[in-house]
């Protein structure tokens, strides 16, 4: 990924910190790679270069009166305090750049909120602190999650070059094709942003937002989350491969395959060592984040599973907590998120680790019975 | 009639009581004053320490010192603290001594409120801070506390902080009511609207614009308080509520409230200026227009906060001309304050040099301001450091180097002192470059894509995170030299005459420094 950017703008910052050759001083916007972004540069290069020229004048002309009307120059105060034409005119002139200014802004606008015409769509769903991505038109969706370990985070282990800024299954989109994001969210509001694609949207619940894409250059593109969302708000990125349209064809492919054979693990006969060892990863994807991984928890917000009362009671209860969720509180209804097969294990997965001995199991089966009596 | 009265007048020319009932009871409006100005003291070196936990946090990647679940509290209320606790209750304190003694006045119109109004505000930050050590921590959601993530998903202890914000409304709204009844009522005869200092003139306005937002404040959270402990549904989309709507609301306060924060301190810069280039203001009566400008078009512009929350293409472009427009009566004080000094004749005191900077340092935050309102570029800058260093840049030598330049600038009339000007400038010189090493790098993060409220950070944004942290350090630091030189020019230094500035004009340069207990007690006439 390209980290250097022309150093264009390069304010006193730039200047008193040269770089050097390991440190990353990159001072301005990227122009991105695609028609959006690179009209949102220019955007942008236009506004600022204005604002400088306001700068030297206005600035020029107050560090010429410190500097020459100084009274130990012996400067002797004039005695204007007013004059019409002037203020006319540093009202007027100020006016006209502005309306030069809104022209492009507004044509660029009115291009971004055009969302017809997409080839492809894929709805974009935020949750604590993990995106869902789902390809409508071709029948499967996944999770994206982050895969900076734990140790990387807490300085205990070298830090990588995407350090929190990888993901276990990226968003993969064909170069020039326009794409549409359908933006919501399960939970509290997220918000999707790529830089180098020139668009950011919120993802809020109960709204479904609309933004779109069409990207140039194949790459992988990296973000993150920029609405703040609860604790781990810092640790949710976007990371988004483009790739040609054969690649994509047969990844796409490959993904209808897998969501297939997903659907067949429910109805497999499933022992438990198969469902805790299933359980373990599946708890430490989606649910250590708030219960952590050996169920002690952060309570009052996040109680701990180890010795609860749901995790060791009644099955029933915790197959409804787990699936339904609790309404009023962080604790999400999964039953939409995870297939039978990864419910089942972590449910299992909870009842029996951590010295929670129950004992007993619950099966895909039972689970896919469950919610479909709902 | 005059007999008795004047009898009367006699017995009433003592000084403060003794002891802690002069504070408690006082209804004068200098000792109020005095307190406000204390406790937004105190409260912005709180508040300055939870920067400083941030900014530790935030000089390496990864994390070291504190968790996510605490880095999010200590955003949160440092945002509250610094707007709700340091800031506004300042520029309170400076109205409650200058504005008696610049329009001629005896006191504010109504002392016992003014002393209620001032004793809600320990009350209210004693409940808010307690909240950090309340089971589930502070409100962790921002000092913006948008719905859900405030109401559903927000700690046990969000209902205090919504009881603490109704506490400072209520505080605020008195105080603004007393400011307008003693700025309408009690001018001394012969000073007309139009010959009141700036100063005045931008706190009326400002009392104005309390009153309109606040209780739309008030609301917000009221609504809140019901979605959490009553089963309503305001913000709950599951419930058929709106989240975006708990965002109009918010920001039809928080827009008026950044000018809330801005326009007394551009009163305040508007007599400095002045005094220290040994010439009139120049185009006072622009000045004020553009003051209501400013304060009007405030109302109309508060979706420039919500540009990527999906609100459609006619509203995009309303509030992005509209934000636009507010360049215009800006830029119309800052090129009166550069005329005022053109030709003038100039030294350089500490309360000078603040006000300098704030020209041109509040000019650069203006200048991001205007960046952001170009809505197709808003949607890059949106929620990244590039946002966090525009509203520094316009808040910290915005208005926090305006409410420097006044205490400078008054302390003299305050302690009867002249301060330690050597101290002064130190701590001007070493703030002006601890302020800039701290926020200029922010712009850099925010173009190179770093979002804000992140406890950590990708590797590319390590160097300028480091600068950054210098220059917070350094600037934090700084502020207890602040603390040093008040404290030694309110035990002693230089006698200060009457007039300390030679340029000075105003009622409150007639009276003697320090100025006595009671001040005014017959009007002075104005020519």
């Amino acid at each position: 990924m390209r980290v250097h950017a022309k150093r264009v703008g390069a304010l006193s910052g730039g200047l008193l910190f040269p770089a050097l050759s390991m440190a990353d001083w990159t001072v301005n916007m990227t122009p991105g790679v695609t028609g959006t972004s690179n009209d949102i540069f220019n955007l942008h290069m236009t506004i600022f270069w204005i604002c400088v020229a306001i700068g030297v004048v206005v600035f020029g002309i107050m560090f010429w009166s410190i500097f020459a009307h100084r009274k130990s120059q012996g400067a002797k105060p004039a005695n204007f305090h007013e004059n019409t034409l002037v203020e006319v005119l540093w009202t007027l002139i100020p006016l006209v750049i502005l309306v030069i200014m809104a022209i492009p802004a507004t044509a660029t606008l009115i291009d971004m909120y055009d969302t017809t015409e997409s080839d492809i769509d894929i709805k974009v769903t935020g949750y604590q602190w993990k995106w869902q991505y789902e390809y409508i038109n071709e029948d499967f969706g996944y999770f994206s999650n982050l895969t900076t370990p734990a140790d990387q985070i807490g300085n205990r282990q070298t830090k990588g070059e995407n350090y929190l800024l990888e993901v276990d299954n990226p968003m993969v989109i064909p170069v020039g094709k326009k794409i549409r994001f359908l933006l919501t969210a399960n939970d509290v509001i997220h918000s999707w942003w790529v830089p180098d694609f020139g668009f950011k949207k919120d993802a809020i619940p109960g709204f479904i937002n609309e933004a779109w894409t069409r990207v140039d250059k194949p790459g992988t593109y990296r973000g993150q989350c920029t609405e703040l969302c609860g604790k781990n708000h810092g640790f949710m990125p976007v990371v988004v491969k483009a790739v040609p349209e054969e690649e994509y064809n047969t990844w796409v492919a490959e993904k209808k395959a897998a969501a297939e054979k997903e659907r067949e693990l429910t109805q497999k006969d499933w022992s438990m060592e198969e469902l805790m060892e299933r359980g373990e990863k599946a708890y430490a994807t989606n649910c250590a984040a708030c219960h952590q991984a050996d169920g002690s928890g952060a309570p009052p917000a996040f109680p701990a599973l180890k010795g609860s009362a749901i995790a060791t009671g009644d099955i029933a209860a915790h197959i409804d907590i787990v699936v339904n969720g609790k309404s009023g509180t962080a604790m999400q209804a999964f039953g939409g998120q995870l297939n039978e097969a990864d419910l089942a294990a972590i449910i299992t997965y909870e009842r029996n680790a951590w010295g929670n001995k129950v004992g007993d199991m619950v099966t895909p089966k039972e689970i896919f019975d469950y919610k479909n009596q709902q | 009639m005059s007999a008795v009265a004047d009898t009367h007048a006699q017995d009433h020319h003592h000084g403060p009581a003794s002891g802690i009932s002069r504070w408690l009871l006082t209804t004068n409006h200098k000792d109020i004053g005095t307190m406000y100005l204390i406790f937004s003291f105190t409260m912005f070196l709180l508040g300055g320490t939870m920067a400083m936990v941030i900014r530790a946090e935030l000089f390496q990647p990864g994390l070291q010192i504190v968790q996510p679940e605490f880095f999010n509290q200590m955003t949160t209320m440092h945002g509250l603290i610094m707007v709700f606790g340091a800031v506004m209750p300042a520029f309170v304190g400076l109205a409650n001594w200058m504005i008696p003694l610049m329009i001629g006045a005896p006191d504010m119109a109504l002392p016992r409120m003014n002393n209620w109004s001032f004793w809600l505000l320990p009350c209210a930050f004693l409940i808010l801070v307690s909240t950090l050590f309340m089971q589930g921590g502070a409100p962790n959601f921002g000092w913006t506390f948008y719905a859900p993530l405030s109401t559903t998903y927000g700690p046990p202890s969000t209902t205090f902080f919504i009881f603490a914000i109704h506490i400072m409304g209520v505080s605020s709204i008195m105080g603004a009511i007393n400011v307008i009844a003693t700025v309408l009522n009690m001018r001394a005869p012969g000073m007309t609207l139009m010959k009141m200092p700036m100063f005045v003139w931008t706190w009326l306005i400002t009392a104005f614009l309390l009153i309109a937002v606040m209780p739309v404040l008030a609301g917000v959270v009221t609504m809140m308080l019901m979605d959490i402990n009553f089963g309503t549904s305001f913000f709950n989309a599951a419930g058929g509520g709106d989240p975006v709507l708990f965002q109009h609301v918010f920001w039809f306060f928080g827009h008026p409230e950044v000018y809330i924060m801005i326009l007394p301190a551009f009163g305040a810069i508007s007599q400095i200026i002045p005094t220290f280039s040994r010439k009139r203001l120049f185009g006072y009566s622009s000045m004020v227009y553009a003051t209501g400008a400013i304060a009007l078009l405030s109302f109309l512009v508060w979706a420039h906060h919500m540009f990527t929350v999906g609100v459609p293409v006619a509203g995009q472009l309303f509030f992005m001309y509209a934000t636009m427009l507010i360049a215009i009566p800006t830029g119309v004080k800052v090129f009166n304050w550069v005329a005022t000094m053109f030709r003038g004749s100039l030294t350089f005191e500490t309360p000078m040099l603040f006000a300098i900077a704030f020209v041109i340092l509040f000019t650069i935050g203006g200048f991001s301001g205007l960046m952001l309102a170009i809505a197709p570029a808003d949607f890059q800058y949106h929620d990244t450091y590039f946002v966090v260093a525009h509203f520094h840049y316009v808040l910290v030598p915005g208005a926090i180097f305006g409410i420097f330049a006044s205490a400078y600038f008054w302390l003299p009339k305050w302690t009867g002192h002249m301060y330690d000007e050597t101290l002064a400038k130190t701590h001007f010189w070493l703030s002006f470059i601890g302020m800039n090493l701290a926020f200029f790098p922010m712009h850099f993060l925010g173009l190179a894509g770093m979002p804000r409220r992140i406890p950590d950070y990708a590797l590319q944004f390590a160097d300028f995170n480091m600068v950054s942290s210098i220059g917070a350090f350094m600037f934090g630091t700084t502020q207890l030299l602040f603390l040093l030189i008040v404290v030694k020019c309110a035990r002693g230094g230089e006698k200060a005459p009457a007039k300390p500035w030679e340029g000075a004009e105003g009622l409150e340069w007639e009276i003697p420094s320090p100025a006595p207990y009671h001040t005014f007690t017959t009007p002075p006439e104005v020519k």
